[in-house]
This record gives structure tokens, C-alpha cells and sequence, in this order.
């Protein structure tokens, strides 16, 4: 079908609106995290391995496991990508992403790209990509990153019916190079929404014979599967000839090996049998940047540990409580003795890497001062009966720093009976869901795409987990869904995290950061404190 | 001896299946809700969460839930982990290498375990006997993990004799080291029993009548005291066999081998009932046979335990 309806009449503003993406030649190098490479000559060849936990699945939609999306990175071209400086929207197979008014967007995309398997990539392939995933009786993963797209209730209806249509109506083939997305909400971070391996196209195959296409993968990126998911073992990818892409790969295969225990992976690295480990454990911290020097390297994540507060318990009814509460931790010391200052003592709810982020944005409130905290607490009216921390068992550093947060809650603010409710993450989440926690609880938040928006909106939304809800909050974020510049988005953002952080319906504690460490083998090493993680294209290997 | 081992098999099944039922329930029984569990911090949508319950029967009281288990394994369909791979393909590809490994572990613990025992019980009170009695504390005192990072560290990184994990290289490279980890417990332990029960018989009057008789050390040693020495080393290496089987999770797990005991681990964490159930069926049946095995074992060892 040619048209030229879909044409957006390019007013000035528009013109300027961080929405806008042109083609940029090639996304531009920003900088190199590995400074101890600089001799390695960049010729393209060889092989190199990776580290990796075992994904669930590697199907774009199916999964949204870190461990999967390193390789789909390798093995799909997402519409756009983001800068690894700084995270701003750069396309990748998509050749513009363009709006008018931040709620129909219109994709364009180039005529002669391919998938491994020769099948054209056209925007029907996005479409059928971006339909199975948001229908809800697939049960894929990221069902819910499409839940701002036209139609996406129409697929998932909430008294568990069988939905009526398999199609988002907010999605329009208008011709093989154009996809119209129609939002049912005007959303300025929808192009970063796009760089999420879930956005990535799905060739017919895909949706033939889902299991077979889960163990083979024919994605459209750098790098195609050499041979099937060896579950558990390893997983394969060779350089694809059939790319025609913004980012040809230097070396010729990446070998992906499953481990178990991260530790046994670390090993293997010093063993030198293999030579990327990006989830170094922070237990060794010492001992990695020790032995690989300029080889190591510490990277920012967005993903913070909080303390959730149950409002809907009038004994957290108190903001003044809650801040004395948060005065009562000493980041600090904990986040030094239990994960060897790996972890950063979070002082806003967004982490440094995200745009936006203040220094300081959460002031006294997330530093530890345990005289101030008493006097607050004891203004707020003290505290009654037995203060319960919920957490799962699935870490042991949690009942570690969780003992550390009772210590000082008893002792700077006098409260006596602490209990722990220890359990299985599979009995802590309905608990979370329900309502049902009776006192603070641990969880993280793993950031989508960096944007402040994806911290406030997951987080502090009205039916978030803390029962908190302010209409002049969320009055603000819409407002910074709908404005048209990035520097005006972010400016309601910052209004609406402020009123987050002196409300405290939730306890900022730290950011992680990830490690990662490499042989001397490779070079040209960036990782990337955004979605992309180890940059597989970009590895040169000394052959 | 035929009948008497198809009566044994027989009443493997009912065992089986109480043992099904036991561990079913008891997965079932738990409160909470592992499709929730495994969202994390996002909640599941609605739509998403009432297909995977449909899906993994998790809707269904128990009883139901078991019986289509059950129907299902009449069929053999032993369910589907929450990944979407059967759990027979999970199995099919994971017992070679548990087997591998335990049949390494316990090779080394019996003939190990028998030669350090023998030669520790004949040299009673000399530096011999000192030198294994002193070892096998060692051993047993400390933590498996320990031994298996250590041997990990000095035999596979530094001195480069072994893989540092992994199955790659294939049997026996890649389980010699993991195996004798393993079965470094079982082996101070085999060692121990087999020089005390030894010790014991050398002092019986039947060693001192063949002794007087004029048979030679060895053939007093080897044919009159030690098969009877042995019946103790047997029953514990008999049930040693399902628990090396069981027992390989710290290994595995160290080793980065892809076997059951990894498996279950993370099942059992997962709360995925199918998983669970069907590794502990077929380690149950792994019991059954080793416990078979001894008993037909202990009859040619003691001509005085007769089977029919």
C-alpha cells in the first residue's frame, strides 16, 4: 500500500522536538571504557567467549532477563538504540521514529534489510512481533511493554476472557517501510521504550513454530546462531552475512558459556578459558581489580534497592516518620561492609546515568543522621507495637544488610521489637501485590530505558505497592509524557520526584553497579551502563 | 532369587507413588504464588498471569492437580517447566551427566575407600594407620565447598591439570576432579568402616584356624577376613550410590556441571512442582535399585543370608 496520508506535516517545533530522529550515519563512539587497549590493533577476525547465566528464553518478546537480552543484543537490530555517553535515542534499524504530538508516531524503515534467513525485515514484521507479545494469552514476558499501545486492553481483558482479536489497534502497516503507532496516551519516552529487545522484529518463522524459533533464533543484528541453544552449555552466534546494518561486527563468533555459580565464571577467567565476565560477584571485588588491573571495570546500573512502606498501616501514616526512618540507615557504612562499595549510596530515585538525575536531589533525607532522625521520630509520635521487615531468601546479603537496618533502627530511634519475615520470592510477591506486607519490605527496581518516567511511573503511580497516591503527582508526569522537548520533560519529572521524595512513600537506599572483567585477548571493550551491556559488535580480538 | 526381586520391584510401586503424592503436595502446599514470584518487582498483567495459571494447572485444587500429573505420566508426560521445556527433555539431558559424575564419586570412594581402609587396618598403630585415621578427620571435618573452590583453584587454575569446570572435555577429564570432591567425604568414611570392621575380624577365631591351618597372609587377608569385613562398606555404599546421585547439588553447582542436582536446586526454588516431582521419582527409583542391588549383594558376599 503507498501512501503519502502518513506524511506528518514537519512544523519547526517539531523540527526540534527530542522526537525527531534522523538517521545518523553511524551511532557515534562516545567513549571507551577500557583505557588499557589502546595499542590493540582493530582488525576484524576471531573468536571470543562470554560469560552468562542461563536465559529463559531467546525470543525478543518472551523474555526480559538480563542474561537474554545480552544476547538478543547480538542478534537483533532493535528501531532505535541508545548512545552509550549519554542515552539519548539514536535509530538502528529504524530509520526515523517521528511524532507531532507524542502520541501517533510514525516509524520509518529501510527498504533493503533482511533477516538471517533472507526473509525481508518490512514494518508488518514489527507489527506481528509487537502483537504476539502484547497478546495476552501467549503469556510472553513482555506483555507489558506494550501496554501504552492503542488497543493493548482490547488483548488483555482483565476478567481473564479470551480476548476478541489478536491485532493492536493502535499498530497500521500503512506500507513495507512504514509503521503508524497511535499511544493511548500522548508519551514523550516512547522512542527509548523502542530500544528494548521486545521491539525487535520477528520473521514468519517466529510465530510457525514458537519453541523451535526459541532454540534458533533468526534475528535481523550483527550476529546470527551458529547452531542450536545448547541448554545450560552455550550458545553460539557467527558473524551474519546477510547485515546490512549501522553496526558490522569485528570479530567473526561470539561463544556464549552458561554457568551456574558466577563464581565458577570468574574463575574460568582467571583460568583464561574465557574472556568476558560482566557479572563479576561483588564479594570479589578486591580480588578482580587486583589481578586484571585496567582490565576491570565498574559500570553504573539503574537498578536500586528500596524499602517499600505499607501506608495503608496508619503507623506509616506519618511522612515525618518515614524520613526518620531513612535518617535512621547508614548507607553508607552498609553498602561499604556488606558489598565492598561496589553498591553507591542512592541520594535520589533516580540513579547518576539517567537524564535528569540530581546529585543530592534527596538531601538530608538519604543521609544518616541519627540525632535528627530521634528528634523527627519522636515529633512523628514514636512508633507502636513490632516493626517487621519483609525480604526474600534469595540473596544472603539481604539478611545481612537487613540485620545491619534493624541494628540502627533499634538503636537510634529505640525501637525494640524488629522481626524479620524471611521468605521465598514466590510467597513475598503475592504478599507485595496484595497489600497484604505489614511492615517495610525489600525490593529493586531494574530500570526499562533511562528515563526518569520509567522510576515514577513504575514506582509511584496510583495501585503502586505502598498505597501511596497523589493527584498532583501523577498530574505531573502526564505533563512530562506530554510535552514535546526532552529538557521540558524533564523539568515536570523533577517536580514530581520531589514531592515523591518529601512524601517518602518508599526509601531510597543504594544503586548497584555491575563488574565486569576481561583477557587480555580482547579489546575495544564498551559496556554500557544502558540496555545494551557488553557492545558484542564493537569486540576486537587478538588473533 | 527371581522371585525375590520381583517382589522388591513390586514394591517399588507403591513407594513410588507415595513418594510422588508426598513431594507434590508438599511443593503445592506452600502458600504463595510462583508466577508472581518469578515477575519480580513488575507485576504480571492480569491476562498474562490467568494463562500461565491455566497452563501449570496451578488454578486446580491438589488432588486434581496431582491426577493429571499422574495421567500425564501414564503417558509419559512428565509437565512442562515454567520455561516451557518438558521436563523429560530436561531430565534426558541431564541424568548422563549426574550418572557420570556419581559413578565417578563412587568408584573412587569404593576402591579408594577399601585400599586406604585395608592398608590402614593391617599396619594397626604404625604411621600408616595414623596417616589415614589423621586424613579422613580432616576430610570429613571440612565443608565440601571448600575442597571443591581449593581443588578448583590448585588443580584446575594454577597447576592446569584438570578443567576448571564444565563438561566439555568430555568423560573421564571433566568429572575427575568434580568426582573425587564428591566423594572425598565418602571415602574417609569407607576407609574408616572398612579398617574397624576389618580390625574387628582379623581377632575372630575363624582367622586364627585358617592362620593355623597354614594359609598365607594374603589368602587369609583377602578371602576369609575381608568379604566379611565387607557387608558393613556395602550396605553404606549401596545407599551412597542414590545419595551421590542426590547429594551432587554443591558440586554441580561448583563444577558448572549441567546435571539433576543443579536442576532441582533452582526448581525447588522456583517452586516448579513438575520438576521437582519428576527428579525425585526417578531418584526414588535410583534407591529402590541400589537398595535391590546391596541385597542381592549381601547373598554372595554371606552364604549364611539366603534370598527366597
Amino acid at each position: 500500500m503507498k501512501t503519502s496520508v502518513h506524511r506528518p506535516v514537519r512544523s519547526a517545533a517539531a523540527l526540534s522536538a527530542l522526537a525527531v530522529l534522523l538517521v545518523a550515519a553511524v551511532p557515534a563512539c562516545t567513549r571507551s571504557t577500557d583505557d588499557g587497549n589502546r595499542d590493540f590493533p582493530p582488525v576484524p577476525g576471531g573468536a571470543y567467549s562470554v560469560a552468562l547465566t542461563e536465559p529463559d528464553h531467546l525470543t525478543p518478546g518472551r523474555t526480559t532477563s538480563s542474561y537474554a537480552l545480552q544476547v538478543l543484543q547480538g542478534l537483533f537490530d532493535t528501531p532505535v538504540t541508545l548512545d552509550p555517553g549519554d542515552g539519548h535515542v539514536v535509530p538502528l534499524a529504524a530509520e526515523s521514529v517521528e511524532s507531532d504530538d507524542q502520541r501517533v508516531w510514525t516509524l520509518k524503515f529501510p527498504a533493503n534489510a533482511v533477516f538471517h534467513n533472507g526473509e525481508p525485515v518490512t514494518a508488518r514484521s514489527f507489527a506481528d512481533a509487537w502483537n504476539a507479545a502484547a497478546y495476552g494469552p501467549n503469556g510472553w514476558d513482555a506483555n507489558s511493554y506494550f501496554a501504552q499501545i492503542d488497543g493493548y486492553a482490547d488483548l488483555n481483558p482483565a476478567d481473564g476472557q479470551r480476548p476478541t482479536t489478536d491485532h493492536l489497534s493502535g499498530l497500521t502497516v500503512l506500507d513495507d517501510t512504514t509503521l503508524r503507532v497511535t499511544l493511548s496516551a500522548p508519551f514523550s519516552q516512547f522512542p527509548m521504550l523502542l530500544a528494548f529487545p521486545a521491539f525487535a522484529p520477528l520473521p514468519r518463522a517466529a510465530l510457525a513454530d514458537p519453541s523451535g524459533y526459541d532454540r534458533h533464533p533468526v534475528g535481523n543484528g550483527p550476529f546470527e546462531m551458529d547452531g542450536d541453544w545448547q541448554h545450560n552449555q552455550r550458545i553460539d552466534l557467527r558473524r551474519a552475512a546477510s547485515y546490512t546494518g549501522a553496526r558490522p561486527p569485528m570479530a567473526d563468533a561470539v561463544h556464549f558459556k552458561i554457568f551456574t555459580s558466577k563464581d565458577t565464571a570468574f574463575t574460568e577467567l582467571r583460568a583464561g578459558h574465557v574472556d568476558f565476565v560482566t557479572t563479576v560477584p561483588a564479594a570479589r571485588a578486591y580480588e578482580a581489580r587486583r589481578t586484571f588491573g585496567r582490565r576491570y571495570s565498574v559500570r553504573p546500573s539503574g537498578t536500586m534497592d528500596y524499602l517499600g512502606l505499607p501506608l495503608a498501616d496508619p503507623r506509616y501514616a506519618n511522612p515525618e516518620l518515614r524520613r526518620a526512618l531513612s535518617m535512621a540507615i547508614d548507607r553508607k557504612g552498609i553498602t561499604r561492609a556488606i558489598y565492598n562499595e561496589v553498591y553507591l549510596p542512592a541520594d535520589s530515585i533516580v540513579a547518576a546515568t539517567i537524564p535528569g538525575h540530581r546529585d543530592g536531589a534527596c538531601g538530608e533525607t538519604c543521609t544518616y543522621q541519627p540525632a535528627k532522625a530521634r528528634e523527627l521520630f519522636d515529633r512523628a509520635g514514636g512508633f507502636t507495637g513490632p516493626l517487621e521487615l519483609y525480604f526474600a531468601n534469595s540473596d544472603p546479603t539481604y539478611e545481612q544488610w537487613m540485620t545491619a537496618v534493624a541494628n540502627e533502627l533499634r538503636q537510634n530511634l529505640g525501637i525494640r521489637d524488629i522481626r524479620f519475615r524471611k521468605m521465598a520470592s514466590a510467597d513475598l510477591g503475592p504478599i507485595l501485590n496484595g497489600g497484604r506486607a505489614t511492615g517495610p519490605y525489600r525490593q529493586n527496581w531494574v530500570v526499562d530505558y533511562p528515563s526518569m518516567q520509567n522510576y515514577l511511573a513504575g514506582l509511584y503511580l496510583r495501585g503502586n505497592r505502598t498505597g501511596w497516591h497523589n493527584p498532583q503527582f501523577d498530574d505531573l508526569l502526564s505533563r512530562g509524557n506530554a510535552a514535546s522537548s526532552a529538557p521540558e520533560s524533564i523539568a515536570y519529572y523533577r517536580r514530581a520526584e520531589d514531592i515523591a521524595l518529601a512524601e517518602l512513600p518508599l526509601i531510597p537506599l543504594w544503586n548497584w553497579r555491575d563488574q565486569s572483567a576481561w583477557s587480555s585477548r580482547v579489546g575495544n571493550v564498551l559496556i554500557d551502563p544502558y540496555a545494551a551491556g557488553l557492545h558484542l559488535d564493537r569486540v576486537t580480538v587478538r588473533h | 532369587m527371581g522371585r525375590f526381586i520381583a517382589r522388591r520391584l513390586m514394591y517399588a510401586v507403591p513407594v513410588l507413588l507415595a513418594t510422588t503424592f508426598l513431594i507434590y503436595s508438599l511443593v503445592f502446599v506452600l502458600p504463595g504464588d510462583p508466577i508472581q514470584g518469578l515477575a519480580g518487582d513488575r507485576p504480571v498483567a492480569p491476562s498474562v498471569l490467568a494463562e500461565l495459571h491455566r497452563r501449570y494447572h496451578l488454578d486446580d485444587p491438589l488432588v486434581v492437580q496431582y491426577a493429571k500429573y499422574l495421567g500425564g505420566l501414564l503417558t509419559g508426560d512428565l509437565g512442562r517447566t515454567f520455561t516451557g521445556e518438558p521436563v523429560a527433555d530436561v531430565l534426558a539431558g541431564r541424568w548422563q551427566v549426574t550418572l557420570r559424575l556419581g559413578l565417578t564419586a563412587w568408584f573412587f570412594e569404593t576402591v579408594l575407600g577399601i585400599a586406604l581402609g585395608v592398608w590402614a587396618g593391617l599396619h594397626r598403630g604404625r604411621w600408616a594407620d595414623g596417616l589415614v585415621l589423621g586424613g579422613t578427620t580432616l576430610v570429613i571435618a571440612v565443608p565440601v565447598f571448600i575442597v571443591g573452590y581449593l581443588a578448583q583453584l590448585t588443580f584446575g587454575v594454577r597447576l592446569g591439570w584438570f578443567p576448571v569446570s564444565g563438561e566439555e572435555a568430555g568423560w573421564p577429564a571433566a568429572y575427575l576432579l568434580p568426582g573425587l570432591v564428591l566423594a572425598s567425604f565418602g571415602v574417609a568414611y569407607v576407609a574408616r568402616l572398612t579398617r574397624s570392621s576389618l580390625l574387628e575380624n582379623l581377632r575372630a577365631d575363624y582367622v586364627r584356624t585358617a592362620d593355623a591351618k597354614g594359609l598365607s597372609r594374603r589368602r587369609v587377608v583377602i578371602v576369609h577376613t575381608l568379604r566379611n569385613s565387607l557387608i558393613p562398606v556395602v550396605t553404606f555404599l549401596g545407599v551412597e550410590l542414590g545419595s551421590l546421585m542426590a547429594g551432587a547439588v554443591v558440586t554441580e553447582y561448583i563444577f558448572n556441571l549441567p546435571g539433576i542436582g543443579q536442576q532441582v536446586f533452582q526448581a525447588i526454588q522456583l517452586r516448579e512442582g513438575p520438576t521437582v516431582v519428576g527428579i525425585t521419582t526417578a531418584l526414588v527409583l535410583v534407591f529402590c535399585l541400589a537398595n535391590l542391588l546391596v541385597d542381592v549383594l549381601y547373598g554372595l558376599l554371606d552364604p549364611r543370608i539366603r534370598h527366597d
